[in-house]
């Protein structure tokens, strides 16, 4: 139709080419930054609102949290977590009592990393809730791990001693066994997994029940408290 | 005749120059984001703007690219597309960003996007490369449901995630896995080229008739 005669007479020179180029690269770049800067406030606190939320959801009772550190041999509070270091969150409840700990883990499933968060209360050595934070497991088989609420239901109560053992479904006895979900069995061991491994690596580093960081009483933060 | 014009540039897409079942473009997408229909018209409506979008801006700009230079400056346009669906999901609606993905990225490589810039959008003026573009993005995001609603019904007994059969409904497993996505495919292809088969041999026996009348 509409034939570009341009194409047809001599090529443009170096320079034009580079300048397309660079010009379609700036413009994009600025679309880029702009679409970047107008989402970044929404996703951060998108984020922030739902960690806290999975905080509240695995640690019944729970109406305050602040992040804690292991810093120095010991657990200490702190209003941002360095960008990888490990962290836990304090749960507490509204007189400022410590009620646990919501533990994020993560590890290998069926198709990628599961994330999650388990609420754990040390004094009775036992997992309260479990929250998926991220997965990719198959729908409607491995993504039973958080939409099977039988399964979801079982971390309460959980004994991690000596460590959680996932169990045919209905078959559950003793207190450190929960029922695993009929066709999702690798992804549900994979959550059971995750929790122990996560477990034995802070078990050391969490202080004696009783000895919890207080909690410092600010504002409920996203983050915990100020300093 | 040139209303009908446009019409025939929307609707080919749709039917005749199906990217997916006839084309058999985007396959990557097709096959790993159709295990539920939601996942599918998420990615569907994903790829319609970034097709819509792009189409748009490559036209609009199609005297002004040396041709030289064109696929690379077709490629940082759909990137920039790419990247504002990308943000706008996560911000929007997190819970379906999380399903899709390292899929939203992929868009960017889906050839229906560059065949479409390359065949179409650079050669045509604005508002046919626009139709053109609705078109196949409607034709793609049409395609990627049913796969994505048969495999969801035959493999969870459920569409949009609500169930359609009751407890007793035994789930046809594979179907959700990576080769339930094979065989659909391989089905709906085969439906296609059936019927196409079919009308060409009824287009042939009418106009025998026809020649057999005079």
């Amino acid at each position: 139709m509409n034939t570009d005669a341009r194409k047809e007479t001599s090529s443009p020179s170096s320079i034009r080419l580079v300048l397309t180029l660079a010009i379609a690269g700036l413009i994009s770049g600025i679309a880029i930054i702009g679409i970047y800067e107008s989402t970044l406030p929404t996703i951060t606190a998108n984020k922030a609102r739902e960690l806290r939320e999975a905080v509240f959801k695995v640690l019944p009772g729970v109406t305050q949290m602040q992040a804690l550190v292991y810093r120095d041999r010991e657990l200490v509070v702190v209003a941002q977590p360095d960008k990888d270091e490990p962290v836990v969150y304090g749960g507490y409840d509204a007189q400022g009592d410590f009620v646990g700990y919501a533990m994020p883990a993560a590890g290998p499933g069926f198709q990628d990393t599961i994330a999650i968060l388990y609420g754990y209360k040390p004094a009775q050595k036992i997992v309260v809730g479990m929250e998926v934070l991220e997965s990719r497991e198959t729908p409607g088989l491995g993504d039973k791990i958080y939409k099977d609420m039988d399964f979801v239901g079982g971390f309460s109560e959980l004994s991690v001693e000596p460590e959680i053992v996932a169990v045919k479904k209905g078959t559950k006895s003793l207190p450190n066994e929960i029922d695993a979900i009929t066709g999702a069995t690798i992804s549900a061991k994979a959550v059971v997994r995750i929790i122990n491994e996560a477990h034995t690596a802070w078990d050391g580093q969490l202080p004696a029940p009783g000895s919890e960081p207080p909690y410092v009483a600010t504002e409920p933060a996203d983050n915990g408290a100020g300093q | 005749m040139k209303k009908n014009e446009s019409y025939e540039e929307f609707i080919k897409g749709l039917w005749r120059d199906n990217p997916v079942f006839v084309q058999v473009l985007g396959m990557c997408p097709m096959l790993a984001v159709t295990n539920s229909a939601i996942n599918a018209v998420a990615m569907g409506g994903a790829t319609f703007f970034v097709l819509v979008g792009s189409s748009f801006l490559v036209s609009s700009f199609r005297n002004l690219i040396p041709k030289q230079v064109r696929i690379s400056c077709f490629i940082i346009i759909i990137a920039t597309f790419v990247t504002i669906a990308d943000y706008s999901l996560l911000a929007l609606v997190p819970t379906v960003h999380k399903e899709l993905g390292a899929f939203i990225p992929l868009i960017v490589a889906n050839c229906l996007i560059l065949g479409r810039q390359e065949a179409f959008a650079s050669r045509y003026p604005t508002r046919l490369a626009v139709l053109d573009a609705l078109g196949m993005a409607s034709g793609f995001m049409l395609a990627l449901f049913s796969l994505g609603a048969v495999r969801e019904i035959l493999g969870d007994g459920a569409l949009f995630g609500i169930k359609l059969f009751g407890d007793n409904f035994e789930p046809w497993v594979i179907m959700i896995l990576p080769p339930g996505g094979f065989l659909t495919l391989g089905v709906i292809l085969l439906f296609f080229n059936w019927f196409k088969h079919k009308k060409d041999e009824f287009l042939e026996d009418v106009a025998a008739a026809e020649r057999g009348g005079n």
